[in-house]
């Protein structure tokens, strides 16, 4: 059998020095004086991959899933434990083969592929298979260092699955290009996967996890703290992200107020907290596609306040007004307030948008009509995420609940 | 060791296509291509046989011939030119190949002998150009030719163990790089080159002939002037340390190279 990975307690720990003499000083003295830090990468992994299935490496960046492909790769070797890859690993780290800039995307084709071990004849004969799976066609007579990022990764991708390896290793490389390459792309790994391929998947899409891996290995400073079903594992990973970014935006506000730049107003009213919550009003920052939410505002009042309206703004990743409204719109009237009263206002919507993050704006002004007068006015007071539901995918950013139906009468 | 070297055979055609590679991405997009690769040592043989030999005359060789300068001077620099380029190179391989080393695995020490074969093709290039030139002057030196190839199996033997050790140790401390470059022209000094060895003073000598490479360039320069064979017990030196500083070339490599990727 081949393509299997197992891992018993593995560890990757990386020397630093602080200085170059340090490790000088070490050396000469045969390690009596001890001048790096141990970074621990990885520490005390185990997982087993069988021959033929699908799994995907999840984790923030510095989690140690680089470090993980490496050591499978054989590009650096573990410090401690065991580490056992059995087949042949064909890898694309970090978007690329190590191609050479001044060489024709061919020279570096060729190239790749002899580090494989292959000699030129049979380099030479998978030539063809190449310029036909990454459609360079002239391009490949052209210095790789004249393609776009597109056209590498697809030249990469073309060398690296030319022949069926046993364990290959995708990382991100499925994230540039168009989507046509990328369906290609899928629909080759697709092949493989059926034909037994060990599939190792990095992407920080976890809809692309979630189709294309059976199992997940979650990693997080450098552990394993979750492996399971990839279903179950993104789930758990979003949870946790989401709880970080929460307990970073609490942080960063009562850090540095510098976040606030963009706070402006009388301060008449203030706004003192705002929260995002699902339907079971745990307070959370990433939802799926028309999910049930509920923004709240808390505001106190510096000075007595009859007339107000409060509202929120939801902005894309560009910053583009998606959707916004506010108390005078919905035909709420705001109550009277004395100095030093507080109030809540608790928006709940059905979040029908596409997926990617957001912002939220929150205002407490003056209503339209009267004096303009900005409260309070805080852009980008939290951030939250939209992951794709499974059942209906879509582009853009509005969800239009659409049905489509087929007339096949002339 | 065995294993690695094993390697190192399952990767020739690699390596047979590296060193094209490096011998076209040197002469690549110009008009003469190859051609340009015997344009400079042509040259420099042009220079040092007409111009120094009238300047030097009959300041080396027994029988004062016209040519001897020149001859002398060609053979040291045309030899030393094998010798750095190979150390020089292999000093610096692993960063320049960093990029291929972070992103594949293959047998690393497969790099210092692209470096090596790439230096021996252009050197051959440059010692059969001068070879023709001294048939064309008629002071081809005779049968004692031969004796060149162990003599440089030894220093290059040496060049590579040195750049092995250089090489390993520079991803390590980028000092080494620099602390070469100072090297190099010290060493290329106190190697009998432009100079000959019978005008060091007598006292100074043995500190001359610690240097490993100077019996070498003795020799070389006694075959090419007088057609002489060379003293061979003096050749025991370079060899004894030639065979250790590739032992120890190798042994810190062996050491290192799991490390190496981490440092680049």
């Amino acid at each position: 059998m081949s393509g299997t990975i197992r891992a018993r307690e593995l560890g990757k720990k990386y020397r630093q020095y602080s200085a170059p003499w340090r490790r000088l000083l070490e050396w000469c003295t045969w390690g009596a004086y001890q001048g790096h830090r141990e970074m621990w990468a990885l520490k005390g992994i185990n997982f087993e991959i069988e021959e033929g299935e699908a799994v995907g490496i999840v984790g923030q960046n510095g989690a140690g899933k680089s470090t993980l492909l490496k050591l499978i790769v054989g590009t650096t070797q573990a410090s401690e434990g065991s580490f056992e890859v059995t087949g042949e690993v064909s890898a694309l780290l970090e978007l690329g083969m190590g191609f050479h800039p001044e060489f024709t995307g061919q020279q570096n084709a060729l190239m790749a592929l002899q580090m494989t071990g292959l000699d030129e004849d049979s380099a030479q004969e998978l030539l063809p298979e190449v310029a036909e799976f990454s459609e360079l066609d002239e391009f490949l007579l052209q210095p790789f260092r004249t393609y776009s990022s597109g056209m590498q990764m697809r030249l990469a991708f073309a060398v690296a699955t030319v022949r069926r390896p046993h364990v290959l290793i995708v990382d991100e490389a499925l994230s540039v290009g168009d989507a046509y390459f990328q369906h290609k792309c899928i629909r080759r790994i697709r092949t493989f996967k059926e034909l037994g391929t060990t599939m190792l998947f990095v992407s920080h899409d976890p809809a692309a996890v979630k189709t294309l891996c059976d199992r997940a290995i979650l990693l997080d400073g450098g552990k394993l703290i979750q492996e399971g079903s990839a279903e179950a594992v993104l789930d758990y990973y979003n949870a946790l992200i989401a709880q970080r970014e929460k307990d970073a935006s609490i942080e960063q506000r009562r850090l540095e107020k510098a976040r606030f730049q963009t706070r402006s107003g009388d301060s008449a009213i203030k706004i003192t907290e705002v929260d995002m919550a699902d339907a079971a009003q745990r307070s959370v920052r990433s939802f799926t596609t028309g999910e049930p939410a509920t923004i709240e505002c808390s505001l106190i009042f510096n000075q007595p306040m009859e007339e107000y309206t409060v509202g929120i703004m939801i902005r894309d990743r560009l910053g583009n007004e998606v959707f916004g409204t506010n108390t005078m719109y919905l035909d709420l009237d705001t109550p009277r307030r004395g100095e030093g009263e507080t109030l809540k206002v608790r928006f709940s919507l059905k979040l029908e948008l596409g997926y990617g993050p957001y912002s939220l704006t929150v205002a407490v002004h003056s209503p339209l009509g009267h004096v303009e007068r900005t409260h309070d006015w805080i852009d980008n007071a939290l951030s939250f995420h939209i992951l794709p539901k499974d059942a209906q995918r879509f582009a853009g950013v509005a969800n239009l609940s659409v049905n489509a139906e087929l007339d096949t009468s002339e | 060791m065995v294993g690695r070297l094993q390697a190192l055979w399952a990767y020739r055609t690699f390596v047979t296509s590296m060193v094209v590679r490096e011998l076209r991405a040197r002469y690549m997009g110009s008009l003469l291509g190859g051609l340009w690769a015997l344009a400079t040592p042509l040259m420099l043989i042009l220079i040092y046989m007409l111009v120094f030999s009238e300047i030097m005359r009959g300041k080396v060789g027994a029988r004062g011939e016209p040519l001897d300068y020149g001859l002398f001077l060609c053979t040291g620099i045309l030899i030393w030119g094998y010798f750095s380029e190979v150390v020089t190179n292999c000093q610096s391989v692993f960063l320049e190949y960093s990029n291929l080393l972070k992103k594949m695995n293959f047998p690393r020490i497969t790099l210092p002998v692209i470096v090596l074969a790439t230096a021996t093709f252009n050197f051959f290039l440059v010692a059969i150009l001068f070879v023709v030139l001294l048939l064309i002057v008629g002071r081809f030196p005779g049968p004692a030719m031969i004796s060149f190839l162990p003599l440089l199996t030894i220093q290059q033997g040496l060049a590579v163990g040195l750049g092995i050790l250089l090489g390993t140790l520079h991803v390590f401390f980028r000092d080494v790089g620099q602390a070469w470059t100072v090297g190099l022209t010290l060493w290329f000094w106190l190697t009998p080159i432009v100079y000959h060895i019978e005008i060091i003073p007598e006292k100074y000598r043995a500190l001359v002939a610690l240097n490993p490479l100077t019996p070498l360039f003795v020799s070389y320069q006694n075959i090419v002037l007088e057609g002489a064979w060379p003293e061979w017990q003096t050749i025991l030196y370079p060899a004894v340390v030639a065979v250790l500083i590739l032992a120890i070339g190798l042994g810190v490599f062996l050491r290192l190279s799991g490390e190496m990727v981490d440092e680049l």
